[in-house]
């Protein structure tokens, strides 16, 4: 103690409470401008998310996607029973808490050893984008097929058999085919 | 006199017969109270609110097993103008429901459920089925002799027969990716490829209790009910839904027995009747005849 001196610790103890407090007030703004989206990389090209536009899309209520953890006032009321003073969290990006790994073993174990863990349904990552995205989207009229968000790749027409890997009409069995 | 005998004779043996299934029975509804399925079976919870029809998971499925190639590609929401069953080609086909008074359609996505006692398997009688602890209920086509009884106890209409092939046509139908992913504890290929998590892969007995949660976490969702918790003593894979399950699709009067139930005591006697009758009616047949046979003899050695 005695070598450090007192102004630094004063310092410090000042740039802790303005990072606590910009923490705390996180509001429109603060996000990052964009975020790309590439979880679903090999059928499709990645999406680049126009994090600022949705800001100003929803007004600035953050909640609408990030629930209860940046400290703003929560949208959903079956998470104010546990939420509504529970303060920003450490972790607020989507991957943050949805794990793109959902049904893997590792994933399922970890939710089995914990008895006191109350959301065990969570979604995973490409769900929560999902969820989220495609409700609002049907609700405010926005483009809504696959293909208006993400532009398939090769790979992903050769999946889907589509593009230039549609199968011919003349192997179409009569009658729709069963 | 004779006549007398044997009539005493075929009645005592139906008697006994009678008497030996009643006893079967009691003990065989015991066993099956007890059976509910593998304690940490997989199963997967398929929640049609959340359903859009894009068919990924029936691409998903072509790929993973390997199938032909479709008549239409899987982004052609044509096909879902036609209610379509299983098939050879596709072990999972996706349906749309229009509901009256809803302005939004429900999807239902169908394939093997995987029931907890199968009626495939119970009524198969090379035991080509079998019911892997892990919750799936996979198939041996080498020991099939393609009887196809299987395609008609399956109360879901599952199975599906190659017909396609002339040589050696086989049974076919979902197996829940077994060789390929849940034997090593991964989900199935449709699971994993659903953009909207329409299906939930994890234990059977945890997917009832999220279910349960999610019907109480949005009662006004959803139906209070979760189809294959119990239909036909449990199935692996269980759906839940906003509207009535009969309105799409589903049976709703296929009771909570398993298949096997209303056949078993049936199927006990049968093995009995067909070993032990034949060898018990020769014997009598032939200590019956045996005096004249000896009379003959006789005469014959007289002559």
């Amino acid at each position: 103690m005695e070598q450090i001196p007192k102004y630094l610790c004063g310092a410090v103890l000042i740039m802790l409470l303005c990072f606590s407090l910009l923490q705390n007030s996180a509001a429109a703004g603060d996000g990052p401008d964009s975020v790309e989206i590439d979880a679903l990389a090999q059928l499709f090209e990645p999406v680049n998310f126009d994090h600022a536009m949705h800001e100003d899309v929803t007004e600035s209520k953050c909640a609408v996607c990030h629930h209860h953890t940046l400290g703003t006032p929560i949208e959903d009321e079956n998470c104010l029973r546990c939420h509504a003073e529970s303060g920003p969290a450490d972790e607020v990006s989507c991957p943050g808490c949805h794990s793109s790994k959902r049904f893997e073993a590792e994933y399922l174990n970890k939710i089995d050893a914990d008895n006191t863990l109350y959301h065990r349904d969570k979604v995973g990552l490409k769900a929560a984008y999902h969820l989220r995205c495609m409700s609002c989207h049907e609700e405010m009229g926005a483009p809504n097929d696959c293909q208006d968000c993400h532009a398939r790749t090769d790979a992903g027409d050769k999946f889907f058999h589509s593009g230039q890997y549609t199968p011919p009409e003349s192997d179409r069995p009569a009658g729709g085919g069963h | 006199m004779k006549a007398m005998n044997r009539r005493k004779f075929l009645k005592g043996s139906l008697l006994g017969g009678a008497a030996a299934s009643l006893v079967s029975k009691s003990r065989d509804a015991g066993a099956a109270a007890t059976f509910g399925g593998y304690p940490d079976g997989m199963g997967v919870l398929v929640d049609l609110t959340r359903c859009i029809g894009c068919r990924t998971c029936e691409a998903a499925c072509n790929k993973e097993q390997g199938l032909p190639t479709p008549a239409q590609a899987f982004d052609d929401m044509t096909v879902l103008d036609h209610k379509r069953r299983t098939s050879e080609g596709a072990f999972t086909v996706v349906n749309r429901y229009d509901i009256p008074g809803q302005d939004h359609p429900l999807f239902r996505k169908i394939q093997c459920n995987h029931c907890n006692e199968p009626a495939c398997l119970t009524s198969c009688f090379v035991n080509a089925y079998t019911k892997t602890p892990e919750g799936a209920v996979i198939y041996d086509p080498t020991v099939c002799v393609g009887c196809r009884t299987c395609m008609i106890a399956c109360p879901f209409y599952v199975p599906a027969y190659s017909y396609s092939s002339v040589l050696n046509p086989i049974i076919r139908k979902c197996i829940f990716c077994h060789e390929t992913r849940l034997k090593f504890g991964r989900p199935p290929a449709c699971v994993e490829a659903c953009p909207r998590e329409v299906m939930t892969f994890g234990k059977r007995n945890d997917l009832i209790k999220i279910g349960h949660q999610r019907i109480q976490s949005y009662p006004d969702l959803y139906e209070d009910h979760i189809y294959g918790e119990n239909e036909v003593g449990g199935t692996a894979w269980m759906y839940l839904s906003s509207t009535p399950f009969d309105q799409v699709g589903f049976d709703t009067g296929l009771g909570n027995q398993p298949i096997l139930s209303y056949v078993k005591e049936f199927l006990t006697v049968v093995p009995m009747v067909l070993t032990i009758w034949p060898a018990l009616f020769a014997g009598f047949h032939l200590l019956a005849t045996r005096k004249d046979a000896q009379q003959k003899k006789e005469e014959k050695s007289e002559i």
